[in-house]
């Protein structure tokens, strides 16, 4: 178990959840053909390391962070400017990456330094203002991040739909730059939540509970909990900013909309909360749920929608509207704080049987 | 207009006067900026009646937090419903609102107002009961909570008025402006800022004048104690959760008509603003609140007019260096 540090699912059904879930996301390319597949399959596998980057921060050290986006936002843009700017070449992903990725760090850095010399509740806050002011700061310098249209951009050569690997006539599947980018996108974010999975459970990881716990005795045993909480924020911000520049990779494209807006981090925060909060698994399960009900929930509402117009029933139509279904979400959200704020992992690994642990109580 | 800054009742708390001469500092230093007298008039009468909004709007927030500890993300949810309702008095009445006649204007104006501020406050009974109160003292399940029902407020809104904007024309009575000399200030900033400060002198007695506000402000300071001393605190928190929420209604409906439209979605950028006005102000502070909201909207008018792309950025650059003067806000009242 060392690839999974220590820190097996413990739970036989979650097992097999999150087998079939990586099965499924490893042999999407061949098992389901279509391009909306595969585009579900590499946003699950970016958020599923995005919002697993948050678990660290949510679950972990239980403090509430609404600058999540921002950071990946500005690994999304930072390779969206690099590529647009410099042209389809690695050098230029390389510079999207040297010059994201610290650039993340460092805001956090800054963030987690600012909003912990002040009093600790301030911190959700604070990293909202910031967050807000950073979407305008994005949507505001239009010269550098296309404003509201954000940048459209080539992929180097390799990463090409067009680019042909491995031809049709030999295995009967057409390898391509697109299958290539794909497999780039679900190693990456496996790789990260492994390493994530390192973290939280090596004695850096432990300490943080504690925090979570009780702060104010992890500081009496000596820990020097400001420098923890900002390290984690930092190595939180840098996973996110690593998924964002995958995200904007898959996609080509950096905006406001699919990078840095408010309704990503409630999707975020969903997520993590639905998935269990403190277990870095429940990542990839609240990642898989909320995805696959934005994108094939929304088509079914729409057909209780129209029925229930058709059946002349006041109001249902409209709160079953498809583009209403982050209320009914939002409704889960409430109820899964309130019934099993452990969510789907937690509530797994109780049934059966195995010690619960983590989870913020 | 131009006294009012200087002569504002602001909340004097004993020897501690350098907050409250911060606004007045900040919109003397603005005058050379700005350079026409006349626009930094204009100017100045704008933030005062934006901060004013804001107060209205923030006040509730930053009692709730102080007395339990509450920290309400969806208090958002309370701004744009009070919108949405009042123009459920205001669409059917368009005829009124279209009259000539101060009267007439204001008696559809009150309902409307009323009418809000009553369905926000009944739904801060609900949110309270069922969303925070199986939450208290726990700091992230609150958190969590209250943007969950700032979510499904959002998305009822759109699903009862639907997803576009509705406009939310001003009164006729109230378009235009009051004309001294070469100083235009809208008619609609002056109500607004009458109102405000109606609210504001309003809680202010409330808190120090009777026996209702001793209880709040000994809550706010110690809650145990009052528990102790056989106050059901309790009960006295769901009523100050009540009057804030309400008062976020009727900042709504203030918000909607400056504005002159209506969206769900206002809540998200107002909820931010208040946010920081809270923080500036020091959390649980009712002065701090009100010099928090002139400040913040003084440097959006101000930067606004000086450096127009700054508007955002330089709300957060306002709290980081009170937080850096204070770092607990303008007046830190509670002992947490």
């Amino acid at each position: 178990m060392m690839i999974l540090s220590g820190d097996p699912p413990r739970s036989r059904v979650l097992t097999l959840l999150l087998v079939v879930i990586i099965l499924a996301l490893a042999a999407t390319p061949f098992l389901f053909p279509g391009a909306k597949a595969l585009n579900v399959a590499a946003k699950i596998c970016v958020f599923a390391a995005l919002v697993a980057s948050y678990d660290l921060l949510l679950g972990y050290t239980g403090s509430v962070s609404f600058a999540h986006t921002m950071f990946y936002g500005i690994g999304s843009y930072a390779i969206a400017i690099a590529l647009y700017g410099m042209g389809p070449n690695w050098a230029a992903v390389a510079t999207g990456i040297v010059t994201g990725l610290p650039l993340a760090a460092l805001l956090a850095l800054a963030i987690g330094l600012f909003s912990l010399r002040v009093a600790a509740i301030f911190f959700a806050m604070i990293t909202l203002a910031v967050a807000s002011a950073f979407q305008v700061l994005a949507s505001q310098l239009s010269w550098l991040t296309g404003g509201e249209d954000g940048r459209s951009f080539q992929l180097p050569e390799l990463l090409r739909p067009g680019s042909v690997l491995i031809s049709k006539s030999l295995f009967g599947f057409e390898i391509n730059g697109r299958i290539l980018t794909y497999y780039l996108v679900f190693a990456i974010s496996g790789l990260m939540i492994l390493a994530l999975l390192r973290v939280v459970n090596s004695p850096f990881g432990r300490v943080l509970q504690a925090i979570r716990e009780n702060r104010f005795r992890a500081e009496a045993l000596g820990f020097r909990t400001v420098f923890h909480l900002t390290y984690a924020n930092c190595l939180a911000a840098l996973v996110a900013a690593s998924a964002g520049i995958l995200n904007a990779l898959w996609l080509r494209y950096a905006g406001p909309d699919t990078s840095l807006s408010f309704s990503i981090m409630l999707d975020i925060l969903l997520m993590v909360v639905i998935g269990g909060m403190g277990t870095i698994y429940g990542a990839i399960i609240g990642a898989t749920i909320f995805i696959l009900a934005q994108n094939y929930l929304q088509s079914l509402m729409g057909v209780a929608s129209k029925a229930a117009g058709e059946a002349g029933l006041p109001l249902l139509p409209g709160l079953l509207h498809p583009d209403r279904w982050l209320l009914w979400l939002g409704l889960l959200f409430i109820a899964s704080v309130y019934f099993f704020p452990t969510g789907v992992v937690g509530r797994l690994r109780k049934a059966g049987g195995g010690k619960s642990a983590g989870g913020p109580h | 207009m131009t006294d009012l800054a200087a002569t504002d009742p602001l909340p004097k708390p004993k020897r501690d006067l350098a907050p409250v001469l911060l606004p007045i500092a900040l919109a003397l230093l603005m005058i050379p900026l700005i350079g026409s007298t006349s626009s930094w008039l204009t100017l100045t009468a704008a933030s005062l009646a934006m901060g004013m909004m804001i107060f209205i709007m923030a006040s509730g927030l930053t009692l709730v937090f102080g007395l339990m500890d509450v920290l309400n993300f969806g208090h958002g949810a309370f701004i744009a419903v009070g919108a949405y309702v009042a123009t459920l008095v205001l669409a059917p009445f368009a005829a009124s609102i279209q009259a000539d006649s101060l009267w007439v204007n204001l008696a559809v104006l009150a309902p409307a107002a009323l009418l809000s501020m009553a369905v926000s406050g009944a739904l801060g009974l609900v949110v309270e009961r069922v969303l925070i109160l199986p939450v208290y003292g726990q700091h992230l399940k609150q958190i969590l909570m209250t943007t969950g029902g700032l979510i499904v407020a959002e998305q009822t809104l759109y699903a009862l008025w639907g997803p576009q904007i509705i406009p939310m024309p001003l009164p006729v009575s109230l378009r235009g402006s009051f004309i001294l000399g070469d100083v235009a200030v809208a008619k609609y900033r002056v109500l607004a800022m009458l109102i405000g400060l109606a609210v504001f002198i309003a809680i202010q007695l409330v808190l120090n004048r009777t026996k209702l506000g001793l209880l709040i402000r000994a809550g706010v300071e110690n809650r145990e104690m009052v528990e102790a001393l056989g106050y059901r605190i309790r009960r006295l928190f769901l009523g100050v959760f009540m009057t804030g929420s309400a008062l976020a209604g009727l900042g709504g409906v203030m918000w909607a008509l400056y504005r002159e439209q209506v969206h769900a979605s206002m809540s998200d950028d107002l909820t931010v603003l208040i946010f920081i006005v809270v923080i500036i102000g020091g959390l649980g502070s009712i002065g701090g609140c009100f010099i928090g909201a002139i400040l913040v909207a003084m440097v959006a008018n101000y930067g606004g007019f000086l450096v127009p792309k700054l508007a955002l950025v330089s709300n957060i650059l306002l709290m980081v260096a009170i937080l850096m003067w204070r770092p607990r806000g303008l007046y830190a009242v509670t002992s947490r």
